[in-house]
């Protein structure tokens, strides 16, 4: 069984070795400033007793007031896992990029880029996944509304 | 040396190797892969979005399109995430049911891949078309218990829609009797054939640190020596219960992965037989109320899929409808370390090399 680790022990302990994430405990997680996101992933990855060597997945939600991604990471070695979480505001959603510390991350930064608008600085190659360049806006956020229909092929041959 | 140019081709997005919609800009310097790139999107329908709209029960309908040749186990994962987001517990019986309908759909689906792959070889539609007999089965189970051959809507928040008719368990046990043997039928094509041996052997290697970085799952990440199956290693429902073997790989070489996906398909018959031994009497489904309002919160509930690790991420805002949904697609994510893989080897062996991750456009797209 995959054990949760406890966040608010991994809260102290990166507290102690890096104050400047000011990470949070929250509901099933670590929140911390994603000024200090590569610290902290480094930290999680490269600690002997944590060895976060698995990304299982990124997503990001958009909360309104904020645009929150949620880290799901787990240790194969180990057989525990964690969730960490870092915040930016919607007018200039910048993140840095975790691409450089688990490859998994790239195709999952440029689905949250292309749906959310999230930018995660320092992704080698940050361009819309899914969707093509010049569609309109960032459907998965809330206040996004579906273009103006185009008529349909019937109606342009009525 | 003379000096050539590189050349971009465009493969696909409509070609029969992609299996679906997928193209790759491949780049070469005479017959030579130097560069690839997987471009997606040609089938993007936006279940992210449309499920925000529909209610946790409706959304069901949506994850039978993701991987729509394992809708039963894109169901199960769901299901799972959105009880464990409300607590729901599930009756007994129906967790065997469940089960046994994964456990089935992951055979049809490793029949799919090995028939499709051995297709990529070049045996043109032959073995295909014999897995294709042993798929057409398990296709009738799934109609008897639900009335569809695809896209099953079989599961429910808290159970499965309906028990299982009287001549299910005959007809299943029929079926596991011979599928043991047709197994060996397919596992003959590839040990003894020296153009498949050829042809897979030390082509797209996946190293083991590679894998792992690039969170590939399932059997493209056992198939490079991985011993990590969700069904052991993060038990859920009542895998606990079942004795069976995670099979691993070598080398991570296109012709381990296949491998895996045999000896997988064994050792779903082994607990399938376990299952219908242990399967108990009782209720298929918990009271759910019909509108259901999981609390506030979030989730992520996962499966072991044929494809791989499948999960969903669902928050909830305390009304009837997901307020996000997110699908962690095994599919999308096996083909990260794709360019790795194939870079130094010819066209032929990129096509090689994509059958053995098994792709399915419908998920990698969602």
């Amino acid at each position: 069984m995959t054990q949760a680790l406890s966040g608010e022990e991994l809260v102290q302990r990166i507290e102690d070795v890096l104050p400047q994430a000011a990470p949070e405990f929250t509901t099933d997680g670590v929140l911390v400033r994603k000024e200090a996101l590569p610290e902290v992933m480094c930290f999680l990855k490269e600690t002997p007793g944590l060895d976060f060597d698995y990304l299982v997945s990124i997503t990001g939600v958009d909360y309104q007031d904020y645009l929150e991604v949620v880290y799901h990471l787990v240790s194969l070695q180990h057989n525990h896992s964690l969730v960490v979480k870092t915040r930016c505001d919607r007018e200039s959603p910048v993140i840095p990029s975790v691409v450089s510390l688990w490859r998994g991350a790239d195709f999952q930064e440029r689905e949250i880029y292309d749906l959310l608008g999230i930018k995660f600085e320092g992704h080698p190659d940050l361009r819309r996944l899914l969707l093509w360049e010049g569609f309109p806006g960032h459907p998965l956020r809330k206040d996004w509304s579906p273009p103006e229909e185009a008529p349909t092929s019937s109606e342009e041959n009525n | 040396m003379l000096k050539t140019e590189p050349v971009v081709i465009n493969f696909g997005p409509q070609h029969p190797s992609t299996h679906g919609v997928f193209r790759m800009r491949v780049t070469f310097d005479g017959e030579v892969i130097t560069d690839l790139e997987p471009v997606v999107g040609y089938l993007h329908r936006g279940i992210e979005k449309l499920a925000e709209g529909r209610t946790y029960t409706q959304n069901i309908v949506l994850t039978d399109r993701l991987d729509y040749v394992a809708s039963m186990t894109n169901n199960f994962a769901y299901v799972l995430a959105v009880e464990k987001l409300a607590g729901i517990e599930v009756p007994e019986r129906a967790e065997y049911l469940r089960v046994i309908m994964a456990e089935l759909m992951r055979i049809a689906s490793h029949v799919i891949a090995v028939g499709t792959f051995l297709n990529d070889l070049g045996a043109f539609f032959t073995p295909l078309l014999y897995m294709f007999r042993e798929r057409e089965k398990i296709l009738d189970l799934f109609e008897m218990v639900c009335g569809q051959r695809m896209t099953f809507n079989y599961f429910r928040i808290g159970g499965v829609a309906m028990d299982i008719p009287e001549e299910f368990i005959p007809a299943l046990r029929k079926f596991l009797r011979e599928m043991p043997h047709y197994i060996d039928e397919y596992d003959q094509l590839l040990k003894e054939n020296e153009i498949v041996l050829a042809r897979t052997k030390g082509i797209g290697i996946l190293p083991k640190d590679l894998a792992i970085n690039s969170s590939a799952s399932g059997p493209v990440l056992r198939g490079s020596g991985v011993k990590w199956d969700l069904r052991k290693n993060d038990p859920y429902s009542v895998y606990p219960r079942f004795d069976f073997e995670i099979p691993v790989g070598v080398v991570g070489d296109a012709y381990d992965r296949y491998r895996v996906r045999i000896e997988e398909m064994r050792q779903s018959v082994r607990i399938l037989e376990q299952a219908i031994e242990q399967l108990p009497e009782g209720e298929v489904r918990a009271k759910v109320p019909r509108v259901f309002r999981p609390p506030k919160g979030e989730a992520y509930g996962h499966v072991e899929g044929p494809k791989g690790e499948l999960g969903f991420y669902l928050v909830s805002d305390g009304s009837n409808k997901p307020y996000r949904f997110h699908i962690r697609r095994p599919s999308l994510l096996n083909l990260t370390a794709l360019r790795d893989m194939v870079v130094g080897l010819k066209l032929a062996d990129a096509i090689v090399t994509l059958g053995s991750i098994d792709i399915c456009l419908g998920e990698v797209d969602a």
